[in-house]
């Protein structure tokens, strides 16, 4: 049984449709990512599925439970980081941690997850004197220190510095070890290629890809493109022949294929045959950016 | 309930260590009743007030500061600021209900009022002798009303705005209302007479704690005034507050 699922997710803001319809299921131990756009519905979807909106219409079922009517037993199941959150000015991060960790009827240790989170040497310090990025692993602390079986994280690693990133899907991945499964909000397709199992494109309220990171790209940009400079000079329908070939451009002394599949094997065989040497051979293979372009229209934001 | 406990304990360390607040409400009015009551004209009986002394018959107002500064200027602000920064957002998705928070502000507030009452009155009694209230179940009752009055219209001004900075700009001219009808600004002798009789309506009250304290039982039109202010004003709050 899926840990989550969604179906026909729909809601409006009075006459804007924020979700227009939606669906998808995360099993159990996976990290499944949502992408999209800015205003795309990412935030209202987890929302709905975190039982913090209520939907205009669809379903939503998270453990087997209903997000409004067992609100109480899915609170102590379901971890939350929302994307804009703060906290009192005044308030400690040790004390936020304890605060939180006593809703809870089996937290996690506050002290091993401040660690964790490398704000050991901040645990005394007021919210507001924390960095940007200080008070994001704080989020992501409150976020798990219930000992979640789901967490909702929505927009996990937008603030941190590229070490505290790379730190943060370490801790992400011990999470998903010890079972708990975990939606994941994100604009980052590093970040997506990276933890997710499955990702969900969404674009203006609706689910328009949905498949592993590398299933999306293969399906949606398989193109790879192979540079190179020839050590002597070739015609190029010794390319253009090959069935993997789509598309052969010269730039200066430089040759640039397009192709599907196993294009750069058939394109190094002919040039062996052919006792061509490729200079600065280069393969670019596409990114899950180029699929995220090719399937919204628009690049990730950053 | 445990989760309630724990709001509360660290809401009143975050009210602690913000000490603005516990010197505007707590130790500003004590001050001022040791200021006055220091200088010995404050303390003779005069005909103007009745045969009261100056500090007698300012204690109510003193006490106002109080209730204006903890209902009407702290509460509404501290809700409307953890409103807009997501911090009842954040709590929502949590076990504990953002109730509970809401739940701590107003205990905070009442114990704020309570022990400033305690405060002045024993202060007032041991050191300056202002006699204990004369009427203790009307003070009492007087207190309490005043009290709902006031947290009440906090509580509407928080559920009315929809930022901390528009929670702000309503607290203010109602807090100084509160303040300047409850004779804070201008002791009452002071004020033309009709501003004095509006100051009798105005919460928290001062007259019926000025009465009940020194030995008139409170006027019940100025007691059943706070008592439908309370419940108007709470009444609209609980309908329009948002936790979001
Ligand atoms: N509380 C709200 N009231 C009215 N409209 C809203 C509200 N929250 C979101 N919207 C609108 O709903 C749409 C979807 O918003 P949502 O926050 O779900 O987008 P998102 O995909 O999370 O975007 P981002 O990447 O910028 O976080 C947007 O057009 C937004 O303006
Ligand atoms: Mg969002």
């Amino acid at each position: 049984m899926p840990v989550i699922e969604v179906t026909s997710l729909h809601k409006r803001y009075g006459d804007l449709v924020a979700v227009d319809d939606v669906s998808f299921t995360v099993a159990e131990g996976e990290i499944f990512g949502v992408l999209g756009p800015n205003g795309a519905g990412k935030t209202t979807t987890v929302e709905c599925v975190a039982g913090l909106r209520v939907p205009d219409g669809g379903g939503v079922s998270v453990l087997g439970l209903d997000p409004r009517r067992d609100a109480a037993q899915l609170r102590q199941r379901v971890g939350v980081q929302l994307q804009e959150s703060q906290l009192p000015d005044q308030l400690r991060v040790a004390e936020a941690l304890d605060l939180y960790a006593s809703f809870y009827r089996d937290p996690a240790d506050p002290a091993h997850l401040i660690d964790t989170l490398g704000l050991g040497d901040k645990r005394n310090t007021a919210y507001k004197k924390l960095s940007g990025g200080q008070k994001q692993r704080l989020s992501i602390a409150l976020a798990l220190v219930g000992n979640p079986r789901v967490a909702i994280l929505d927009e996990l690693t937008t603030g941190l510095d590229p070490q505290s990133r790379r730190d943060t899907w370490t801790l992400i991945e011990q999470v998903r070890d010890s079972g708990v499964t975990i939606v994941l909000v994100t604009h980052f397709m590093e970040e997506a290629e990276r933890l997710c199992d499955r990702v969900a494109v969404i674009d203006r309220g609706r689910v328009v890809a949905l498949d592993s990171p590398a299933g999306l790209v293969s399906t949606v940009a398989p193109e790879q493109r192979i540079r190179f400079r020839p050590s002597a000079s070739m015609d190029d329908r010794l390319l253009t022949d090959l069935p993997e070939v789509t598309a052969v451009q010269r730039t200066g002394s430089q040759v640039v294929v397009t192709g599907t599949g196993d294009v750069l094997h058939a394109v190094t065989s002919v040039l062996a045959r052919n006792q061509i040497v490729a200079a600065d051979l280069r393969l670019e293979q596409s990114t899950l950016d180029d699929a995220f372009v090719e399937l919204t229209g628009r690049r990730p934001a950053e | 309930m445990h989760a309630f406990g724990q709001i509360l304990k660290i809401e009143t360390r975050l009210f602690l260590r913000d000490f603005g607040s516990p010197l505007t409400t707590v130790v500003l009015p004590l001050a001022l009743l040791v200021v006055f009551g220091l200088i010995p004209a404050g303390r003779q009986p005069e005909e103007q007030f009745g045969d009261l002394s100056f500090i007698q018959y300012f204690a109510p107002s003193l006490l106002v500061i109080t209730l204006a500064m903890s209902a009407v200027n702290i509460l509404p602000t501290v809700l409307a600021t953890y409103r807009e920064r997501g911090v009842l957002r954040r709590l929502a998705t949590t076990p504990a209900s953002p109730a509970a928070l809401l739940a701590a502000q107003l205990v905070i507030s009442l114990a704020t009022i309570l022990v400033s009452a305690v405060l002045l009155i024993v202060v007032g009694r041991l050191a300056f002798d202002v006699p204990l209230p004369r009427r203790p179940l009307g003070f009492t009752l007087a207190l309490v009303l005043g009290t709902a009055a006031l947290l009440a219209l906090g509580l509407l001004v928080a559920a009315v705005a929809r930022t901390a900075k528009s929670a702000q700009g309503l607290a203010v001219p109602l807090f100084m209302a509160v303040m300047f009808f409850g004779g804070v600004y201008v002791p009452r002798f002071l004020l033309p007479d009709f501003l004095v009789r509006i100051g009798d309506y105005t919460p928290p009250g001062v007259q019926a704690l000025l009465d009940a304290w020194t030995g008139t039982s409170p006027h019940p039109l100025h007691l059943g005034i706070m008592a439908v202010v309370a419940l108007a004003a709470g009444a609209t709050a609980s309908k329009l507050f948002r936790w979001e």
